[in-house]
């Protein structure tokens, strides 16, 4: 009756057929050793020690970016570079599907772009010893800026994103602030301005209650995980980054704290007086083809959205961001706090055949024509600071680039609990949900988390993370 | 011995082919059920019975068992119903015409009607429901609803109406294929039992409980069993009609879903594999014992 279902049994089955299973339930966790390729002699031209002649693979997620950006930039400089190496691109949308295989088998691509529904597991990739340390890279010198060290080019908390278990594994290569979008143009024409305040916010819902428009949606039925951002985000601006960073520690008691629970309270309450539960079962496109015809007053999201939805934007709409309003009077962050994450993971692999040539690729993109071309072809800002003067960007970006001015230092930290424990993540936006709905009450959202967090925490059979800042 | 060993070189060849294909397969999931393996390597340790300790204290676990509950209950009942009234109406209950029983006005184009969702994939099936269950009025029964003066209802985000309405997209989906399994058992029964019947005296009612069904009880015991097996799978449909994959508050959820989740969402293709164990038994249980309670003495005829 499913075809689906199937093709999960015959992937679960071909997986182990591909292994010399019948051996290996015996032959224990080292079993197979990778082959490990050695590096060429390094040189200030070629300091990570790339062999001119081997051969490079590249796996691209082509989502939303599509995969020309790699072809055109990255692999067009890496080929400039090194005319004797072959390089083999792949494109696919199910990176977990089509890779998976390849690392039981130990025939992996060199460079990866783990992005997509399908990504890989990055914890049990590490745990396999798959990923390879990207310290070389970051220690390297900088293609667009010659005199200084790759990591000294890159935004504030980008290093720190690379790092699992202490060690830097995968590059998120793209910027994005996240808070919550409004169409400029139907602002200035109501003469309404943007609310800072929880008072105003409610204010405003009762004006736009009057004008036939809901003040706030997220879409329910695919993209709950928007809300649940939105919530730590909240939180994060009421009590400090430090909610988020217990959050990420399964610290005791991080979910309970106060100012989740009044972040959670403010939204679900919003959601009872000016939302509508429709949304609740809409996916992201509807909601956010809503958004665009002015039924929607607040979506909250990150700012590829407008690149998104670039085909269905009618001239009347112009995306701007703003900041959440300010919950309590004795907020630790200030109104102009936003969230300014990284994401599209790439990674090298360890165990492939030209690890050297994989970190050099991943060198190239953060040159200056390798950065620079990738916000030009795909509208989303990269990592590297500095190169983006006198780039046509879209308004959403302007109005990103400005909110990230007056935030200033007053950044919220992004939650890492999302890739380091899907399984928490995931539990938590049935949760938010569930208490948008006001099926459950706030108070057992935050015990409902806490005590999934805690079972995470007791479960050896997950590798824990830990982080500072 | 010269003519078994010419049959067996004919099975041989799928015979091997269901042996690595299905059989394999299946005697893997068991291995990699009692190990931690994580998908990406081909290096596990085994952990014994951890993954089914995990599995029978994980409230998942249960409410998809629930919910398998329900579905095997009222799946296969609604399915069989309907098709046994449409295959009766199509083939028998139009009265009897030139000693043969024929159906009501128009069974031909009704035939093709009942049989069409058969043909649509799971997949197309489940995008067409998402517009009719759509939760504002642009949704096909909410916008019927709306013009009625009514207020749209959450089809799939409520969670009382969530999993009845997966069930119903089942049902309608299944219902044509059955109307045509039966139509076939009921076309195979001598038409001078139905004469007989007739003569005596016997209405439409009485002629169906007393004639056909029970001359139609085998095909409809493996209908039965095939239904329940099919009350154990709904991975697609729930997957692109539920919100967030089996909710709300997996008031949606199977356990293929479950299996999906955790082997390719959370990489713990052990634990996956112990729930696969589970659904294995728990299918096999129910084949077996719908073959026994339902065991009657054959009527030959």
């Amino acid at each position: 009756m499913s075809p689906t279902r199937r093709d999960v049994l015959r992937g679960l089955g071909l997986a182990a057929l591909a292994t010399p299973l019948a051996a290996c339930v015996t032959a224990g966790r080292d079993a197979a050793p990778g082959p490990t390729a050695s590096a060429a002699a390094t040189s200030a031209n070629n300091p990570l020690g790339v062999d001119a002649a081997r051969r490079l693979e590249v796996v691209i997620f082509s989502g939303g970016n599509g995969d020309k950006y790699a072809v055109d930039l990255h692999e067009a400089a890496y080929r400039k570079a090194y005319p004797q190496a072959e390089i083999k691109h792949v494109a696919t949308q199910k990176v977990g599907t089509q890779l998976r295989p390849r690392f039981i088998a130990g025939d992996v691509p060199d460079v990866v772009n783990n992005s997509g529904p399908e990504a890989l597991d990055l914890q049990s990739l590490v745990q396999e010893g798959h990923l390879a340390d990207l310290t070389p890279l970051f220690e390297a010198p900088s293609l667009a800026f010659p005199d200084k060290k790759v990591k000294d080019t890159l935004v504030g908390g980008a290093y720190e994103n690379s790092l699992i278990d202490g060690v830097p594994r995968v590059l998120q290569y793209t910027v994005a602030h996240r808070a919550l979008w409004y169409n400029a143009k139907l602002f200035e024409a109501k003469g309404w301005s943007v609310p800072r305040t929880w008072a105003e916010f409610n204010a405003l819902g009762e004006e736009a209650k009057k004008a036939g428009i809901t003040l706030f949606a997220y879409p329910g039925q695919v993209g709950p995980f928007y809300q649940l951002w939105n919530l730590i985000y909240s939180a994060a601006k009421i009590g400090g980054n430090k909610v988020i960073i217990d959050i990420d520690n399964l610290a005791d008691g991080a979910w309970t704290a106060e100012p989740v629970r009044q972040a959670v309270a403010a939204w679900a309450q919003i959601q009872k007086d000016y939302g509508d539960k429709a949304y609740f079962g809409l996916d992201h496109t509807q909601t956010q083809v809503k958004h665009l015809q002015d039924k929607v007053l607040f979506y909250p999201c990150g700012s590829w959205l407008e690149n998104e939805m670039a085909k269905d934007r009618p001239d009347t709409f112009e995306y701007a961001i703003a900041p959440v309003p300010s919950i309590t009077s004795a907020d630790a962050l200030p109104y102009e706090a936003i969230m300014i994450g990284v994401s599209e993971a790439f990674f090298v692999a360890a165990k492939g055949k030209n690890p050297q040539g994989g970190l050099e690729y991943l060198r190239m993109m953060l040159s200056k024509e390798g950065a620079r071309g990738y916000t030009e072809m795909t509208k989303n800002l990269t990592i590297v600071n500095g190169l983006v003067d006198g780039l046509q960007l879209t308004s959403a970006v302007n109005s990103a680039a400005k909110a990230q001015e007056a935030a200033g230092k007053n950044t919220i930290t992004d939650a890492r609990f999302e890739t380091w424990y899907k399984e928490l993540f995931d539990y938590g936006q049935t949760q938010t949900n569930s208490v948008m709905a006001g099926r459950t009450t706030p108070d057992q959202f935050c015990a409902n988390m806490q005590k999934k967090a805690d079972e995470l925490k007791a479960d050896s059979s997950i590798a824990k993370q830990t982080r500072s800042v | 011995m010269r003519r078994h060993g010419f049959v067996a070189g004919f099975l041989l060849l799928p015979v091997l082919l269901y042996a690595v294909f299905v059989i394999s397969p299946y005697v893997q999931a068991f291995q990699i059920a009692l190990t931690d393996w994580r998908g990406v390597s081909a290096g596990l340790d085994f952990v014994g019975l951890d993954n089914f300790q995990r599995m029978f204290g994980n409230e998942a676990f249960w409410q998809a068992l629930r919910n398998h509950l329900v579905l095997l209950v009222t799946m296969p009942l609604a399915t069989v119903s309907l098709a046994l009234l449409f295959a009766y109406l199509l083939n028998a209950a139009g009265g009897s015409r030139g000693g043969t029983m024929t159906g009501v006005k128009g069974s031909g184009f009704y035939r093709v009607v009942f049989f069409l969702p058969q043909v649509l994939a799971v997949a197309v099936v489940g995008v067409l429901f998402k517009a009719v269950y759509r939760p504002d009025s642009s949704g096909v029964i909410n916008g019927a609803l709306v013009r009625l003066g009514g207020e749209p209802v959450g089809w799939l985000t409520d969670q009382r109406l969530a999993l009845w309405s997966i069930i119903a997209v089942m049902v309608w989906q299944a219902v044509g294929f059955y109307v045509v399994l039966f139509s076939a058992g009921m076309a195979a029964i001598p038409k001078d039992i139905f004469e007989a019947a007739s003569l005596d005296g016997a209405g439409r009612a009485r002629m169906f409980f007393s004639v056909t069904l029970p001359l139609l009880w085998e095909t409809v015991q493996v209908g039965w069993i095939y239904l329940g097996i099919a009350a154990f799978d709904g991975f697609a449909l729930v997957n692109v009609l539920s919100m967030e994959q089996g909710g709300p508050d997996g008031a949606t959820t199977v356990l293929a879903t479950e299996i999906y989740k955790n082997a390719f969402g959370y990489s713990r293709f052990g634990y996956a594999s112990a729930l696969g164990v589970a659904l294995f038994f728990l299918t096999l249980t129910f084949a077996a014992l719908t073959m026994r309670v339902t065991r009657r003495e054959r009527i030959v005829y």
